[in-house]
């Protein structure tokens, strides 16, 4: 079965359209929302801070924890409020996603808490969550060798799309999602997550379109970040 | 919400004890600008966002059907349920919802029920088989003092919008939404006022919260009636005082009330 045209026309790799806002939770450490087309994550850092229970304190290194949720009413079907075992994979997911760019060894001992909800979900909650998250690190001043940026790119039919929609995601038989998160500037992949059903240069070729979807993401982020302290976010 | 009352703001109480504010206010003063933004989250089935200086809460309606209690066979329910984040303050820890997000949920809760802000009745569906439920959901983000009038704020402007979704053999078409909005009467208003020292003020933002004795929350519709109280803190409050504070609280409500219905 083909998918020739996307269903909100855009180009198969060409992702949704992107707004980011830094510091928008003022009360945090560092803060940030982005939308990725109608699904919106924000996202605050608390800490470094005592940490708690005491045997996860670390001499050498501050620990990254993060706290991933859907509010209640994001979903089209209500989603009970508290964590379930899809929201506490993805927390951890996104911990290992952010941590290889962060240097936390001047932080021995300490939490670093992100803490990431969704406020209205369309697909690709967990990449919109790590990119705000990435701007709620950097808002926050953490030292960072590189902004993460991440997207989804699926297979629907026999076509390679990034930033799938909800609708594309349920299409027919349902698409093969595979979410990725990189740090464009040093090219690592630090998050790589797929369910469904592709070849070896399926996924050669999703990666390649993922990297250029991240780089046009980091655009928006870093402009994000700059007109925060340009002071023009209003 | 500063529920311990151990005064740890003596910056503040001196201030007030001048009858002066930390940010310049008078006592029966909110502050400005309130923001109310109507359906922020497009998959619920109404929801806004309610900001009061920097506190910031967001509210959703989702609907469900479902069978009537034994007691109220003829009409439909509400469902109200407040998560603290630990997104919105350093104070507020993940887990399990604990006795502020309770008592939060509880206070917001009352002033819509008791008031009769929703036409349950018109909520029934079938009399003693199948009801609508409303879940309501509210959600701190930036805790800056005065959640519970931004919480109930925001819970009453997200009922306002609120539309049914569409119903088809017993089961309701998630996503599908109707024209039909929910029924409601009239328009509960909750102004929380605050107690530090010997002096009464509204809208205490998070520093004066630190020095908050006590609190005295209450609904009040339209029409001027009391619909639900909640008193908070360890000090008490004299017969006097709650008719000042009730006097208060009728005064800020109405400009509650006109940002809302603006």
């Amino acid at each position: 079965m083909t998918y020739s045209k996307r269903f909100d026309g855009r180009k198969f790799d060409e992702v949704r359209e992107l707004e980011a806002k830094v510091g928008i939770i003022k009360r945090a450490a560092g803060s940030a929302m982005f939308r990725m087309g109608k699904t919106v994550a924000i996202a605050a850092v608390y800490g470094p801070r005592e940490l708690f229970p005491s045997f996860l304190q670390n001499p050498k290194k501050g620990r990254l924890k993060c706290i991933y949720d859907l509010l209640s009413f994001s979903v089209t079907e209500r989603k009970r409020p508290g964590p379930s075992r899809r929201s506490t994979e993805i927390s951890m997911v996104t911990v290992d996603a952010l941590e290889p760019v962060l240097d936390l060894s001047k932080f021995a001992y300490t939490g670093l808490d992100i803490y990431i909800y969704i406020t209205q979900a369309d697909a690709g909650t967990r990449t919109a969550g790590i990119n705000a998250a990435a701007l709620a690190l950097a808002d926050a001043g953490i030292p960072m060798k590189d902004l993460i940026s991440s997207v989804a790119v699926g297979k629907i039919g026999d076509k390679i799309c990034v930033d799938l929609t909800k609708e594309e995601e349920d299409f027919e038989e349902g698409a093969t999602d595979l979410p990725v998160a990189m740090g464009t500037r040093t090219g690592q992949v630090t998050l790589l997550q797929m369910d469904g059903n592709m070849s070896q240069e399926e996924i050669k070729e999703a990666l390649k379109m993922a990297k250029k979807a991240c780089e046009k993401i980091k655009e928006v982020q870093v402009k994000a970040l700059k007109d925060k302290y340009r002071g023009t976010t209003k | 919400m500063n529920d311990n009352s151990s005064k740890s703001n003596d910056y503040v109480s001196k201030l007030i004890e001048g009858k002066k504010r930390i940010d310049g206010r008078a006592f029966n003063e909110h502050r400005q600008p309130i923001e109310i933004t109507y359906n922020v989250s497009n998959k619920a089935e109404g929801s806004a966002r309610v900001k009061i200086g920097d506190t910031e809460v967001i509210a959703g309606v989702k609907m469900d059907v479902g069978t009537p209690y034994p007691d109220t066979m003829d009409q439909g329910n509400l469902i109200t349920n407040a998560e603290l984040l630990p997104l919105s303050s350093p104070m507020f820890l993940p887990g399990p919802p604990d006795a502020q997000s309770v008592e939060l949920a509880r206070i917001v809760d009352r002033g819509i029920r008791e008031s009769g802000m929703i036409d349950m009745k018109k909520l029934c569906i079938r009399e003693g088989e199948l009801v609508w439920n409303i879940l309501l959901d509210i959600y701190t983000i930036n805790d800056d003092g005065n959640l519970i009038d931004a919480a109930a704020l925001a819970a009453v402007a997200a009922l306002r919008v609120a539309v049914l979704p569409k119903l088809e053999g017993d089961k309701v078409q998630f996503g599908e939404f109707t024209k039909t909005k929910v029924p409601l009467k009239l328009l509960p208003i909750t102004c929380t006022i605050f107690k530090i020292g010997q002096h009464l003020v509204v809208d205490a933002n998070r520093q004066e919260e630190e020095a908050v004795d006590s609190r005295l929350s209450v609904a009040i519709s339209e029409h001027g009636q009391i619909h639900a109280m909640q008193k908070g803190g360890s000090v008490g409050f004299s017969i006097e005082e709650v008719d000042q504070a009730i006097t208060l609280a009728k005064k800020v409500s109405e400009q509650f009330r006109k940002e809302l219905t603006k």
